[in-house]
């Protein structure tokens, strides 16, 4: 088959089996828009800023664990693809991002629109390649994907300078089955003998505690962990990356851990003797100090990237290796093992954590008459069954959403974490309902985050996508306003949103329907009746407390035995 | 603690600025880097010196060999191994001190490769202390210009770093 540069990177996303790509058409990508064109496979989502392009694909991603796609133009349209590339990258989303670039006689020019898009984003890729001939295109596509998608995930961004997209110039084509490169072989298998004193260490344990986190969902291996913890009786507490994994309904859950934190699960922390730290990277949120950071407990890791392991805290036992073939091994392990757990220590270790849990630590004031945002999110769980796909933007809404929407399953949860990215939220729902379109996917926001990526609202419409939008509307940049209360004496700089459109005829002006809910009796009906339009986008404008706090919450540095409970309380 | 890293990597043009935005990104001091094609012009290797502790160095190789287009990587400090620096020196070289001059480069066992009617230039392979001791033992009014290369290095010993 002889096909042009343009035809080709179009037959290889055919090739990798890519449904969509979502991106923003210019200059240097106009021979791939125009390929794009006469075909019908690879379906092409027209998005409105080139950061929604890549959290959409990094949204959908998320969702089903396949390699998310963007494809933007050189110059601006790469950088503004930057904010969503280092999203996905610092989460670990598989993604390939194309980028044009000016013809390649051209480079180093400063040519219009020409930026040095693999020098800008070699910090926030897993790898990036510019293609310098045609011939390399295909190669370079499975490469890309491979790389992408293997080991531990993330974005990897394929620069394409538009010669090499002449629609004249054809070339055979024929994509790799295979790829094999002598400078990247990821690890998948854990060493045996680790994963034995593994095992040694958690039959041994009095007071085991499991951290799991965003690993396991990114390695799907919910299951197996299910099975094991379940098995040994063990304590599991979650990142905010692993919700869903292990379901937040079973009482072996103890919500998640870190700054914000359940007490039981950080206390928990705080006393174990074994830490069973399951593709979690010990992030600052986590450790919160780490010479304080479960100061007597012995640590096993298992991650498929060694650089996570003793990056932050010294581990006992690190095992290299892909999760869900870790856990079986030790399952197998565990099966052939003559040794018992210390039962009574078992126990004993289960009081004392249900001792913690009397603290109720997530109860907040449901007296007055304003609506809560923890109500709010129970009334979301209630109204989609805890079914939903739930994307977040960044601050206290996102907290509240982790802390009171009770995941039960793996990749419904979809939120920018390490980054922590401010617009996030509506594009990356964009990506997941692509993916499910018979799915209820909600957008958890509040006033400043949405305005972000709003303008996604027109992608939303032309692509018929009937999200269900939750907006917060604390009036605040909530989070800030909190860490200003606390930290600086309630100086409240610039952290008030002053100015606000109408939200209701912003959604109503995108050709959605908008919903201003002000009443708590009003907020449990309009939801249903939201969630009844099925073919609609609806938009929630909800007020909430504009003063509420996300508790608990360990001060930056502080142990996890320092924790704020609410807003009376002293440090517990 | 000071440690000189062996690296083989694919020889393409972007490989060299991972490495470096690699120690900038994080913070890691390179104190000197060295690259140059192999014998199989597919494959450059690099000789990297940097300091730190026993757990950032660990991170460095960890995140060095991270990077999709290292190879192969070595911390030749694990082992007995041999450094090699090479320098050239321009010097000042009058009537008066040209014979004190060439004495020391004997001594030194390094060569004179430029002869002027008031100045040297010195090449000298060592290791780092030995041209250091050079440059102190040349009064200093005399040196006009040092251009030293940063250590290679290779494991001692019947085994290569290889594919
Ligand atoms: C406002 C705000 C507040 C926050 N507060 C908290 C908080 O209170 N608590 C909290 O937990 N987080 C909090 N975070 C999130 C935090 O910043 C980190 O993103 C998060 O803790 C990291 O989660 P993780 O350790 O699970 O790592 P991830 O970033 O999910 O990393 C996954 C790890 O698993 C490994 N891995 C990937 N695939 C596999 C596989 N197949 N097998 C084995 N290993 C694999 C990776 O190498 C990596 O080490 C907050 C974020 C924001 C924005
Ligand atoms: C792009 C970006 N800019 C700034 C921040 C810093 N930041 C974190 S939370 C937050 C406030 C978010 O306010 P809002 O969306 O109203 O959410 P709320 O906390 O009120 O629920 C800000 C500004 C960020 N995370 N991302
Ligand atoms: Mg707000």
């Amino acid at each position: 088959m002889e096909l042009s540069g343009s035809e080709i990177v179009v037959q290889c996303l055919k090739d990798e089996g890519v449904e969509y790509v979502f991106g923003y058409p210019g200059g240097a990508v106009l021979h791939i828009y125009d390929a794009i064109f006469k075909q019908d496979d690879v379906k092409h989502i027209l998005v409105r800023h080139e950061q929604g392009a890549t959290h959409a694909a990094d949204g959908y991603a998320r969702a089903t664990g396949r390699p998310g796609v963007a494809l933007v133009t050189s110059g601006p349209g790469a950088t503004n693809a930057v904010t969503g590339i280092a999203t996905a990258y610092m989460d670990s989303i598989p993604m390939v991002v194309l980028t044009g670039q000016v013809p390649s006689p051209f480079i180093g020019s400063d040519a219009f629109q020409e930026v040095d898009t693999v020098g800008i984003t070699r910090p926030c890729v897993k790898h990036n390649f510019l293609v310098k001939d045609v011939r390399d295109l295909a190669a370079t596509f499975k490469k890309a994907f491979y790389i992408a998608t293997s080991g531990r995930p993330g974005p990897v961004v394929i620069d394409i300078p538009k010669d090499i997209t002449d629609p004249g110039v054809k070339i055979p084509y024929d994509y790799p089955e295979k790829i094999s490169m002598r400078s990247y072989n990821p690890v998948t298998r854990g060493h045996t003998g680790q994963i034995k004193k593994a095992v040694d260490l958690i039959m041994a344990a009095k007071c085991p505690v499991v951290y799991s986190g965003g690993g396991v969902v990114l390695g799907n291996a919910s299951e197996s962990l299910i099975e094991i913890i379940r098995q040994l009786k063990l304590p599991i507490t979650s990142t905010l990356m692993g919700l869903g994994a292990y379901p937040s309904s079973d009482k072996q859950f103890l919500g998640m851990l870190g700054m914000h934190g359940t007490y039981e699960a950080n206390m928990a922390m705080h006393g174990t003797d074994v830490l069973i730290a399951i593709g979690a990277r010990f992030d600052d949120r986590i450790t919160g100090h780490v010479e304080r950071f479960c100061p007597d407990a012995k640590i096993i890791h298992i991650d498929i990237d060694p650089s996570s392991i003793s990056k932050n805290v010294r581990v006992d036992v690190p095992i290299v290796g892909a999760v869900d073939q870790v856990l079986q091994n030790m399952l197998k392990l565990l099966k052939d093992s003559k040794v018992e757990q210390d039962q009574d220590a078992i126990q004993q270790w289960w009081s004392q954590i249900n001792k913690w849990r009397e603290k109720q630590c997530l109860s907040y004031d449901k007296s007055g008459d304003t609506i809560k945002p923890q109500y709010a999110l129970e009334v979301l769980h209630k109204v989609t069954n805890g079914d939903a796909y739930v994307c977040s933007d960044v601050g206290q809404h996102q907290m509240f959403t982790a802390q009171f929407y009770g995941f039960d399953k793996p990749r419904r949860w979809i939120n920018s974490g390490g980054l922590g990215t401010m617009g996030f939220g509506l594009p990356s729902a964009m990506g997941v309902k692509m993916a499910h379109p018979d799915a209820d996917v909600v957008v958890v926001t509040s006033e400043a985050s949405i305005q972000m990526c709003i303008q996604e609202l027109a992608t939303c419409k032309q692509h018929s996508l009937p999200l269900k939008i939750l907006m917060l509307n604390n009036g605040y940049m909530g989070m800030v306003r909190q860490w200003q209360e606390f930290f600086y004496e309630s100086r409240y700089s610039h952290s008030t949103v002053e100015s606000t459109p109408d939200f209701v005829k912003l959604a109503e002006s995108y050709g959605h329907v908008g919903m201003r809910i002000e009443r708590k009796e009003d907020l449990e009906q309009a939801m249903q009746k939201a969630f009844a339009m099925k073919d609609q986008l609806v938009f929630m404008d909800v007020v909430i407390d504009p003063e509420e706090n996300v508790y608990p919450m360990i001060e930056a540095g502080k142990g996890h035995n320092e924790m704020y409970l609410s807003p009376e309380s002293e440090l517990v | 603690m000071r440690h000189i890293i062996s690296i083989l990597m694919e020889n393409e043009s972007g490989a060299l600025s991972r490495v470096a935005g690699l120690f900038s990104a994080r913070g890691y001091n390179i104190e000197s880097l060295t690259v140059a094609p192999t014998e199989d012009p597919s494959l450059s290797r690099m000789t990297l010196v940097t300091r730190g502790s026993e757990e950032i160095i660990e991170q460095i190789t960890k995140q060095l060999n991270k990077l999709v287009e290292i190879v192969k990587l070595l911390d030749l400090s694990e082992g007995l191994h041999i450094e090699r620096e090479m320098m050239l020196v321009k010097i000042k070289a009058e009537r008066a001190n040209r014979e004190e001059v060439k004495r020391l480069v004997e001594i030194f066992r390094g060569s004179i490769i430029d002869v002027t009617d008031t100045s040297y230039i010195v090449e000298m392979t060592g290791d780092g202390d030995k041209l250091d001791a050079f440059i102190r033992a040349v009064h200093e009014d005399l040196v006009v210009e040092v251009v030293r290369t940063g250590p290679s290095g290779i494991a001692r010993g019947a085994k290569g770093l290889s594919l």
